[in-house]
């Protein structure tokens, strides 16, 4: 870096740096990913925009309290190997978190710079010194403490189950994942499209792992083919992390009809079958007129892969308007950008479908806000009188999912809450000794860096059970 | 890896594959199935397990050549492997203690309706077996439903055992009376006319299904069915169901949804281009008919 380090009243100055993306016309035609990445030289200026708050807020903000001054003083030092070390000391997966936090939310809502301007691009510049490490292998390696001869099992490799993975295995412990799919990486594999989370990216943070001698096992649906008892017996400690399951459907008339997809079942089809590629195995229906229910990222995830599975409308049907969808403001701009129909306040009543039992729309009725309801947003009421039909040929659901009784149903010991939700304290201790859980099966659905502290606070409660039992 | 021991083609287009998997072998138990992936880039398929040998680690997959991927499966040989499995998967099936059952087995679903019979036969139920086939060359697992009970065999043709359909002679069998439960597994036109033929006779009557199905935990729901009003996932809820309270309307129809994908893949890999791929034409899938 040959720019100068500048003085704070010159830091003050610099302009929040805007990432650079794929033009959205073409993006919205293939499945590269979207966000390309700071260059070196706006990494520097972004970085010097901290100005290194004594109490740093944005560390309150994150879920998995990452240095984010300390980082970025090293970015500024010019030392992204000391950056790197700094990162991943603190959070297991940053290429991956870079990439889909919901920073807005978290570290920079907390920033300072925030208050009279925009706040410094935290996760950009996490994704930026992550990527660099990615290059720089050997600038950052998990260097696990002496053996300590303790097993811990991990029921399912995503988010929560990886991150407590490269803590344990840190930590000296002999750590296996249990991954019911063939492939480690959970909703980050599965869930999360190519375009903001290439797989490549997934792969090499497993590969990390692996190399630090963490077991992964493919394959094993714990519930099935181990019951928790089993797994019990056999490690000294078990972490569950096997995610949220079963996909919620509308409730509505005509909703088996064929062309009704889950969202699970429209993102598993596309990103870990590989579907949107044309010699794919696996098939899916590349419908002219798609229309996904939901809100959220995992809806904001169909609709963009369904405007790039090549439907000439692509459309998002959400109940409330805009200002309350609780996806990423950074991936609403993007859908708006690549030509996705947004349809706010408007809810479906029932798909409508033809003789041979095809999708032809969805019927629906319009919503106008009245007031906040327990989650603080406010409600949507039915406006009468309002119903339409929307025509497509396809509809996917992303309405959220609910908890799988798979694995807590051969484990009656297990204490869940009323909707089937393993019941664990701060620490991610459950009702029985020595089994921990985190992530979405104790949520329900959330976010991959709220699993990611999940998996993170429970390595460090397993360590502190591992060294007194 | 999942190493291929053993290979018999059962009818023409019918064929066994007995693989590698011990934990499997050792802990299913009659009506689960597993989910086979050939290889990286391949579908995952759901297959009912026919068959398994604990002491020596084998699983017994029947595999009705219909597609791409089920042709891959069956073009494997001895000393082959397969890249995943995952199992098992599903409810064992529910199983009475004692009395008499009937297994109905159409076509491959005989092989699902085989450790079904050999489940009852070792509690002591009675077990009367009606298989068919086309012809003689279809009928399978007669030998190993012998060993179990009484077998009836229908073929289409009469060639082989009797003339007719499979309903025909479970209509006799229940006619005769005493009949406790009928498991029916087969083609879904089949499974219906079962259903359908011992409704009046009040005689619980238990199905398997195999509908479009991804992951086999839950995650997905491509494997919704209608069970008397009320949708459930076949892979964690089934696959065995009360074939009275079975929508197989809803079943054929869903099943069809990839259907010319399915014809496209199947020509591409007639031609020869089984595993190219790239020269498969984009299966471009107009969902209006």
């Amino acid at each position: 870096m040959n720019d100068p380090i500048l003085p704070l009243k010159e830091r003050m100055k610099i302009d929040r740096q805007s990432m650079p993306e794929q033009d959205a016309t073409q993006r919205s035609g293939n499945f590269l990913e979207v966000n390309l990445g700071f260059t070196e030289k706006m990494a520097l200026l972004e970085a010097q925009r901290c100005i290194q708050c004594k109490e740093p807020k944005c560390v309150q903000g994150c879920p998995v309290m990452v240095n984010i001054p300390r980082f970025l003083d090293f970015v500024v030092a010019g030392d992204l190997a000391g950056a790197a070390r700094s990162l991943f000391g603190d959070n297991a997966l940053p290429t991956v978190t870079g990439r889909v936090c919901p920073q807005e939310t978290q570290c920079e809502a907390q920033c300072v710079r925030g208050v009279r301007g925009k706040p410094v691009a935290i996760g950009y510049l996490e994704r930026f010194v992550a990527d660099w490490a990615r290059v720089n292998r050997d600038a950052v390696k998990i260097e696990p403490l002496a053996a300590t001869g303790k097993k811990v099992a991990i029921a399912g490799g995503g988010p929560a189950g990886l991150t407590a993975a490269g803590e344990l295995v840190k930590a000296g412990h002999e750590v296996t994942v249990y991954e019911a799919l063939h492939k480690p990486g959970g909703v980050l594999v599965y869930g999360i499209p190519e375009f903001r989370l290439p797989k490549q990216i997934v792969e090499e943070e497993v590969e990390r792992l692996v190399q630090a001698g963490v077991k992964i096992e493919n394959n094993v649906v714990i519930g099935r083919t181990y019951t928790l008892p089993e797994l019990r017996a056999t490690f000294d400690a078990v972490f569950i992390a096997n995610g949220a399951g079963l996909p919620v459907f509308m409730n509505v008339p005509g909703e088996n009809l064929k062309g009704v997809y889950s969202a699970n079942e429209y993102l598993t089809r596309v990103n870990l079958m590989e579907a949107y590629a044309l010699d794919s195995d696996t098939p899916i229906l590349r419908a002219r007129r798609v229309a996904v229910v939901g809100g959220g990222n995992v809806a904001m995830d169909a609709v963009r892969t369904a405007k790039r599975l090549g439907a000439e409308r692509a459309i998002l049907v959400y109940r409330r308007s805009r200002a309350e969808m609780p996806a990423r403001v950074e991936e609403v701009h993007h859908a708006d950008a690549e030509g996705v129909d947004f349809e706010n306040l408007v809810a479906p009543l029932e798909v409508i479908g033809n003789d041979r039992k095809w999708v032809t729309g969805l019927k629906c009725q319009r919503m106008e806000l009245g007031e906040p309801d327990a989650s603080g947003r406010r409600s949507p009421k039915p406006i009468p009188g309002s119903e339409f039909v929307l025509e497509c040929d396809a509809v996917v659901v992303a309405i959220g999912t609910r908890a799988n009784p798979l694995l807590t149903s051969t484990c009656p010991d297990l204490k869940l809450n009323r909707w089937g939700n393993i019941e664990a304290d701060d620490s991610g201790m459950t009702s029985i000794p020595g089994i921990f859980a985190g992530g979405d099966i104790v949520r329900g659905a959330a976010t991959v860096i709220l699993a990611m502290g999940d998996g993170k606070r429970s390595a460090q409660a397993i360590n502190t059970y591992l060294q007194t039992s | 890896m999942h190493l291929v021991t053993a290979k018999i083609q059962l009818s023409p287009n019918v064929t066994r594959l007995d693989l590698e998997a011990r934990r499997i072998a050792e802990i299913r138990q009659p009506g689960q199935f597993v989910i086979v992936r050939l290889g990286n880039g391949a579908e995952r398929i759901p297959l009912t397990i026919a068959d398994a040998d604990p002491a020596r680690g084998t699983i017994a997959l029947v595999i009705q050549a219909v597609g791409k991927s089920t042709r891959e499966l069956v073009a494997l040989e001895v000393g082959d492997s397969i890249l995943d499995i995952v199992g098992p998967l599903g409810h064992p099936t529910e199983m009475i203690a004692s009395g008499r059952a009937v297994c109905v087995g159409g076509g491959v679903g005989t092989a699902v309706v085989h450790p079904i019979a050999h489940g009852l036969a070792e509690r002591g139920v009675e077990v009367i077996s009606i298989i068919g086939g086309r012809s003689r060359e279809w009928v399978i697992f007669e030998e190993e439903l012998q060993r179990l009970g009484q077998v009836i065999v229908c073929t289409d043709d009469g060639s082989y055992g009797r003339k007719g359909f499979v309903t025909d002679a479970t209509r006799e069998v229940l006619e005769a009376g005493g009949v406790d439960v009928v498991y029916a597994v087969g083609p879904v036109p089949m499974m219906r006319a079962v259903a359908n033929l011992t409704r009046p006779f009040g005689v619980h009557t238990i199905v398997s299904l195999n509908p479009v199905m991804v992951d086999g935990t839950g995650m997905c729901g491509g494997c919704r069915v209608d069970i008397g009003g009320q949708t459930k996932f076949a892979c964690v809820d089934g696959p065995e169901f009360d074939g009275h309270l079975v929508d197989f309307d809803l079943l054929a129809e869903r099943l069809g949804t990839y259907r010319e994908f399915e014809q496209q893949a199947s020509t591409a890999c007639e031609a020869g281009s089984c595993r190219v791929g790239l020269t498969r034409p984009a299966p471009s899938l107009p969902v209006q008919p």
